[in-house]
């Protein structure tokens, strides 16, 4: 009998019947039937929980733009949380939050760096053929294209202001999202080493707004000269 | 209307050939004596299905056909049909099927010999687009700008803020009476005229803050440069003093010339033309439109970086393969300097004066373009023009052997005057006038920006009109004639001689009027009556009943007829009613010509607006 075939057994059981042993094998499997009981009800609290929340969030069908932001009032479904399971056999599992965006944002950043830079005509075309002398040539209108892109579309700064090579002091608590330590990682903060990269970091997203009919997954459309 | 409401913001438009700006002010800091103005990000089409808020909004109309959008394609914030696509989506589209694209409306609304109210743009479109006027362009443009602010402003309606448009100062009275037409139109009907230079001017003042009295002096002559898109406008300011106080009269205008950054864009595109182009594979119009917007790239970048000699010109091709087809060449330093610097801005000498070619037949299908590309030629003929422009003032003297009016500063404005070798070699190229009369060189009033400071400078004057700061004294920006015929026993084959009646003199304070009782002309009922229409932007000295009985071509320029119909009204048709002409300057800055009759006193709104297309 394998572990599910028991539980299946265990399920379709009629409950006024009650086990003759009761070995420690049924403890187990009881266990694991409450945990699983457990996880099936936050699951459900969840789903009900983001659905009222997104009700709340529906706007009334009026004005259409969907921003990217998420802050904005007007914004469509932004993100989904998915609950990722393990069935663990610790008492007091702690649920793991992945947070997966709508490729909505994703597709429109392609479609614009598409639209200025050419990006996708570039990348996919097969280069070997051609000499570095014809790739630089498109290269610089991908480069000068994605540069305007950038610069509409994001603000960037760099994290740390210091000259790339000097020596940097990283105190107690620092960031560890926006400073990443290598190397020789030992002892405890502060830490002295020298500025690899100096890091970006986005202080502002100005992606245009989508009107409700457009399909973002169209990055670029067939042309046609009448 | 007892209880008007309070203006919230001052709100400036500038109304751009090539693209609109809106600026506003809290008319709540006007207590502080502050003035902290924004520019309005304008909620815009940029592409299909894409809305995007940019700070100017390309003054562009795209006639879409209707199988060529996607339904719910486009859609702005504020509706979900726009009646017309404006704005970036327009240029966009317009570039690539320019057959439909309505372009430079507003220097329409200024050429005579069309009737801006027909459906004339754009002029090159096969017979099923639809065509729209230049006045139905305007309202477009005005009608964005209005739902844009009122979505951003849901408080306050922008009918009930103060509001100033700007127009170029050579817009003569039937343009400017158009531009508020267009306004009313879309409920702005009380919106303010102001002068494109003087707004500048305004916006420098306000940059300048406290400080600008120390860097003007009684005696200064401000001279406005303003190199826009499609346009080159000019002005002097005259700085004077009145009891203790500076008072800044603008003393002269330009006249409008059709030239300005598009054309060196082109220019440089046709110096590029040459490299690519070989006998086998002639430029395509597509290839030469990428190579014209490449070729602005590659100006600002050679403009604003001294280090750079060579910048690279990329066509790419328009397939999906990009490597292949794509066409490489270069623009240098030189040919920027010689297609820009020395075909547009030459080196000449103060006596100089812009060619003109007779004009082959009536160009109604096209603007009237300037016909000489050197704006230091178009600047040394206004200067020579308008050498008695200050003659009035006093504090202000000419030296003896002056052969031009000699400014003492001068203030850039509009994209072209951004790049410093552009405005070196004009800054040097008037220098060289000055000092050849032994005059001090001109200084260079620096620090608004040259794209946004005529929609900021409007903001700032509605704070102005409130009594803060100093006020530009303007009033009618030419003298005005009608021409009547004059008495003298009609020679067979000889068109009657016609004298000039000055009906509005230069610098007519607005809101003053002015009438001709001893001028009397019979009109009949029911018919229209024309007159012939003049305008002098030199001629200073000619009061109200001024009658010229010969003039240069240089002094008078004739303007589109001006027609008036005398409505029946309980008269009989054919009856002869002696009128006599009044001229007011409105306070909002247009001119008001009306025919008052002798008897009774009723008056009759004599039109300008009735351009004929013949």
């Amino acid at each position: 009998m394998t572990y599910i075939e028991s539980l299946m057994s265990t399920f379709s059981v009629d409950l006024t019947l009650r086990p003759t042993t009761f070995d420690l094998w049924h403890v187990c499997l009881a266990g694991t039937v409450v945990a699983l009981m457990a996880v099936i009800i936050l699951l459900l609290l969840l789903l009900l929980f983001s659905r009222s929340m997104n009700k709340t969030v529906a706007e009334p069908a009026t004005v259409q733009p969907i921003h990217a932001q998420p802050a904005e009032p007007t914004v469509k479904i932004i993100e989904k949380i998915i609950e990722v399971e393990k069935i663990v056999p610790a008492p007091t599992p702690e649920p793991v939050v992945l947070k997966e965006y709508t490729p909505d944002a994703a597709l429109q950043v392609l479609g614009l760096l598409q639209k200025e830079a050419r990006f996708i005509d570039f990348i996919k075309e097969d280069i070997t053929a051609y000499s570095d002398a014809d790739i630089g040539v498109a290269a610089r209108v991908v480069h000068d294209g994605c540069n305007k892109a950038l610069n509409a579309h994001f603000s960037l700064a760099p994290i740390r202001t210091e000259q790339e090579g000097s020596n940097i002091t990283v105190p107690v608590g620092f960031d560890a999202t926006a400073i990443r330590l290598t190397g020789n990682i030992v002892g405890a903060a502060p830490f002295t080493g020298s500025l690899v990269h100096k890091g970006w970091q986005v202080t502002e997203v100005r992606l245009p707004k989508l009107t409700q009919g457009h399909n973002p997954h169209i990055v670029a459309a067939a042309e046609i000269e009448l | 209307m007892n209880s008007p409401i309070r203006p919230k913001y001052t709100v400036g438009i500038d109304l751009g050939t090539t693209h609109c700006v809106m600026s506003y002010a809290n008319l709540a800091s006007l207590e502080q004596d502050e003035f902290s103005q924004q520019v309005m990000p304008i909620s815009q089409l940029t592409a299909p299905g894409t809305v995007e808020d940019k700070l100017q909004l390309p003054s562009f109309i795209y006639q879409a056909h209707a199988a060529e959008l996607a339904n719910g394609a486009a859609i702005l914030p504020w509706t979900s049909k726009p009646q017309h696509l404006v704005g970036e989506i327009a240029r966009n589209l317009g570039s690539k099927t320019p057959i439909r694209l309505v372009s430079s409306a507003k220097s329409w609304l200024c050429h005579s010999g069309v009737d801006c109210k027909a459906p004339i743009l754009p002029p090159d479109a096969p017979e099923e687009v639809e065509r729209i006027s230049p006045f139905q362009a305007t309202v477009a443009y005005l009608q964005h700008l209005k739902s844009a602010w009122q979505h951003q402003h849901p408080d306050a309606p922008l009918e009930q803020q103060d509001l100033v448009i700007t127009v170029p100062a050579s817009f003569d009275p039937a343009a400017r009476e158009l531009t508020v037409e267009a306004a009313r139109t879309v409920g702005l009907g009380h919106a303010i005229l102001l002068e494109e230079p003087q707004a500048a001017f305004y916006s420098w003042i306000e940059k300048s803050s406290k400080d600008w009295r120390k860097q003007v002096h009684v005696g200064d002559v401000i001279l406005v440069i303003d190199i826009g898109g499609g346009t080159t406008d000019l002005s002097l300011i005259a700085v004077t003093e009145n009891d203790g106080n500076l008072e800044l009269t603008r003393v002269a205008i330009g006249d409008h010339i059709l030239l300005g950054g598009d054309n060196m864009d082109l220019a440089l595109a046709y110096t590029v033309k040459t490299k690519v182009e070989t006998e086998e594979n002639p430029l395509q119009p597509w290839q030469f439109q990428a190579l014209t917007h490449s070729c602005r790239d590659a100006k600002e970048k050679l403009l604003n970086n001294m280090t750079m000699d060579v910048a690279p010109i990329v066509i790419a091709n328009r397939g999906s393969s990009l490597i292949g087809g794509t066409l490489r060449t270069e623009l240098t330093r030189d040919e920027v300097n010689s297609t820009l610097v020395e075909g547009f801005l030459p080196i000449v000498a103060s006596n100089a004066r812009p060619a003109t070619r007779a004009r082959t037949g009536l160009r109604t299908s096209g603007l009237p373009y300037a016909q000489d590309a050197g704006i230091t030629r178009h600047l040394a003929a206004f200067l020579a023009k308008q050498q008695h422009a200050t003659g009035e003032l006093e504090g202000i003297r000419l030296t003896e052997n002056a052969t031009f009016i000699h400014p003492t500063a001068v203030l850039f404005n509009g994209g072209v005057l951004k790049a410093d070798s552009l405005a070196d070699r004009m800054m040097s190229v008037l220098n060289g006038w000055l000092q050849a009369e032994q005059a001090p060189p001109a200084r260079l009033l620096s620090g608004t920006d040259l794209d946004l400071a005529v929609a900021r400078g409007a903001a700032y004057y509605g704070f102005v009109r409130k009594g803060k700061g100093v006020r530009i004294k303007g009033g009618a920006a030419a003298s005005y004639y009608v021409g009547i015929e004059s008495a003298m026993p009609s020679v067979p084959g000889i068109p009657p001689e016609i004298q000039a009646l000055c009906i509005a003199p230069f610098g007519m304070e607005e809101g003053t009027q002015q009438e001709l009782p001893n001028e009397e002309f019979g009109l009949v009922i029911g018919e229209p009556v024309r007159f012939r229409f003049f305008a002098s932007t030199s001629r200073r000295s000619d009061r109200v009943g001024t009658r010229l009985n010969r003039w240069s071509r240089d002094e008078l320029s004739e303007l589109a007829e001006i027609e008036i119909t005398l409505a029946k009204e309980g008269r009989n048709a054919g009856d002869i009613v002696p009128v006599h002409l009044c001229a007011a300057v409105t306070e909002i800055g247009t001119l008001e010509l009306q025919a008052v009759s002798q008897k009774d006193n009723s008056r009759w709104k004599i039109e300008f607006d009735v351009r004929s297309g013949e």
